[in-house]
């Protein structure tokens, strides 16, 4: 019988429904508690190598609220003594810190409580978000239950014009399917431009496949993981390929030369339009972070449009690693000061405004060009305030002009 | 195995979960102070007019978007007793068979204010003013069972024999 990767992963044909045991299951000071709560309602001990507690989303504390939130889960952390632990200054947004750390790795079965978990899928890992009380009760018991998802097949042949990231791929994708176009499904990506891309915007591919309503987003790892695992991966692991006639619910073609830098205006990842036919959008923020492009080379593209210019006046520029990792990375390359020389404003890592918590948070009337991954009504802030999604490129261009901007149309 | 009377809150596709609980409120699991926050954003008035028993009905691609059990949580806390749309997102189709609350698959024509009768022993929907009625399939066996058990978390209890 011929099976997909989420197929073999999962051990079930698409449809199916099944439990099964998680190699991980991380949860974030915003799904913690919860998670911690069913753990114990459940009562019994939980199986603490497979746990991971990472803090990214309102920390360092960012009011009294999230400050009594984030102290009652170090409370849960210190009561069972949990090793795989991340405060915010150990760590960053945590789906970037679960691949850094090595827990993501190809063959896996990985849940998270946080939707953007699909990350993984660009290492070849079945991948993806759940609630809190599942990941409490994953905490306890170690299995949770799948419907094994069928799988859309998306090639991208040939060789991608300059400028044009992961992030690009993925917003044309998703103006074309559509937010539900994914719905319940996973991704398999192929195709000659997916393999010469690097590992950031393979993840950045993977990262948004819920914003298509998929269930993961998967690459079938090569050498490039292989060996960003090497010195990295925690335990060992198994890569999983698709078998020779597996059975794909849907087939999408692209081709890579065609492709442009384009943006998701507001209020849907899906309402897409290339940037350069946006030129007239003014903009008040461009905001350069989170798990979707918050990684150095994000930090490295937009640095490099930034060199020698300055951004706009009317626009303010904020940057945010996503990992102490990227951060000191950035230091070392000298691009926090090119981002600060060219007037933007640094940040420490964290979730930040990506999701409207700190850091960033928009006035009503304003809008942002973002290269984070949701464009909801008041997701970065006020009801009547707006996101534009982009690639960093693009997302670096439009904050030197103060408009949204095609980065091929800077002089 | 339920029946449920109640007015219908009515909203369009792909009703996202930062639109039934804007992210400023994760700072509580509770789902009473949860629900004094929800539709904050898009619907102030939902939760000083929600009553016990309301019934919210939604296009395509209901909760979509983040992971945040939160979102089940504050419906359940506003006393919502059912969600009835046309297609779910899936971590927010998970979360609410996890954490007990009922969500029905099915197309349903009504305005705000409509009074539904929900039948999911025989999965019909009754529009109690027009009397249209509505077809709807049961859970897949496994979800009524967890379901039925209470939620996920007695449901592993019983299955780790706690
Ligand atoms: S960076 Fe944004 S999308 Fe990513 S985990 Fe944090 S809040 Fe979620």
């Amino acid at each position: 019988m011929s099976r997909t990767i989420s197929e073999k992963i999962l051990n079930g044909d698409a449809g199916e429904i099944v439990e099964r045991e998680v190699d991980y299951v991380m949860v974030n000071d915003v799904t913690g508690v919860p998670a911690f709560e069913a753990l114990e309602e459940i009562g019994t001990p939980p199986i603490l190598e497979k746990i991971v507690v990472i803090e990214d989303h309102y920390v360092p504390n960012k009011d009294i609220a999230s400050a009594m939130q984030a102290k009652r889960l170090r409370d849960y952390v210190r009561k069972y003594n949990i090793k795989h632990y991340y405060p915010v200054e150990k760590g960053g947004v945590c789906h970037q810190l679960m691949i850094e750390e090595g827990f993501a790795a190809p063959g896996r079965l990985i849940i998270g409580a946080d939707s953007h978990t699909c990350s993984y899928g660009a290492l070849g890992a079945f991948a993806t978000g759940v609630g809190s009380t599942e990941a409490g009760a994953a905490m306890a018991s170690g299995e949770i239950w799948f419907r094994v998802p069928g799988t859309q097949k998306i090639t991208v042949e040939g060789t991608l014009p300059k400028f044009v990231m992961g992030k690009d791929i993925i917003l044309t994708l998703i103006g074309d399917i559509g937010v539900d176009g994914s719905l319940y499904a996973a991704h398999e990506f192929y195709g000659s431009a997916i393999r010469a891309l690097n590992l950031s915007d393979r993840i950045t591919i993977s990262n948004m496949a819920i914003e298509a309503g998929g269930k993961a987003g998967i690459i079938p790892p090569d050498d490039k993981v292989f060996s960003y695992l090497d010195n990295r991966v925690i335990g060992s692991y198994k890569p999983v390929y698709a078998d020779e006639g597996a059975q794909y619910a849907d087939t999408f073609e692209y081709d890579a030369g065609s492709l442009v830098p384009m943006v998701a205006k507001p209020f849907l990842p899906s309402n897409t339009s290339p940037a350069s036919e946006l030129g007239g959008t003014a903009v008040d923020q461009a905001y350069l972070g989170s798990c979707t492009n918050g990684r150095i080379e994000d930090l490295r593209v937009a640095a490099q449009i930034l060199k020698g210019r300055r951004v706009h006046r009317d626009t303010r520029m904020i940057v945010v690693p996503a990992t102490r990792d990227v951060y000191m990375r950035a230091l070392d390359e000298g691009l926090i000061k090119a981002f600060i020389e060219a007037g933007a404003y640094i940040s420490g890592q964290t979730c930040g405004a990506c999701l409207g918590g700190y850091m960033g948070v928009l006035a009503e009337g304003e809008r942002c060009v973002s290269s984070t991954n949701r464009n909801f009504i008041g997701r970065m802030g006020h009801k009547d305030s707006e996101v534009y999604l982009a690639s960093p490129a693009t997302v670096a261009a439009s904050a030197v002009t103060g408009h949204i901007t095609d980065p091929n149309d800077l002089d | 195995m339920a029946k449920f009377k109640g007015r219908v809150w009515r909203f369009g596709d792909n009703v996202d979960t930062d639109q039934i609980i804007p992210a400023e409120y994760l700072t509580t699991g509770n789902p009473a102070e949860l629900a004094e926050h929800a539709f904050a954003k898009v619907r102030p008035n939902f939760p000083s007019e929600v009553r016990k028993g309301d019934i919210i009905v939604g296009g395509c691609n209901f909760g979509s978007g983040s992971s945040r059990e939160h979102a089940p949580r504050a419906l359940m806390g506003a006393g919502i007793s059912c969600v009835v749309a046309g297609s779910f997102a899936r971590i927010f189709y998970r979360n609410s068979i996890n954490i007990g609350l009922p969500l029905i698959q099915c197309v349903v024509d009504v305005e705000d204010g409509a009074v539904l009768e929900v039948d999911t022993d025989n999965g019909i929907i009754l529009d109690a003013d027009s009397g249209k009625e509505y077809g709807f399939s049961p859970l897949p066996a496994f979800l009524q069972e967890l379901f039925d058990a209470g939620g996920l978390v007695n449901y592993v209890k019983r299955k780790m024999g706690v």
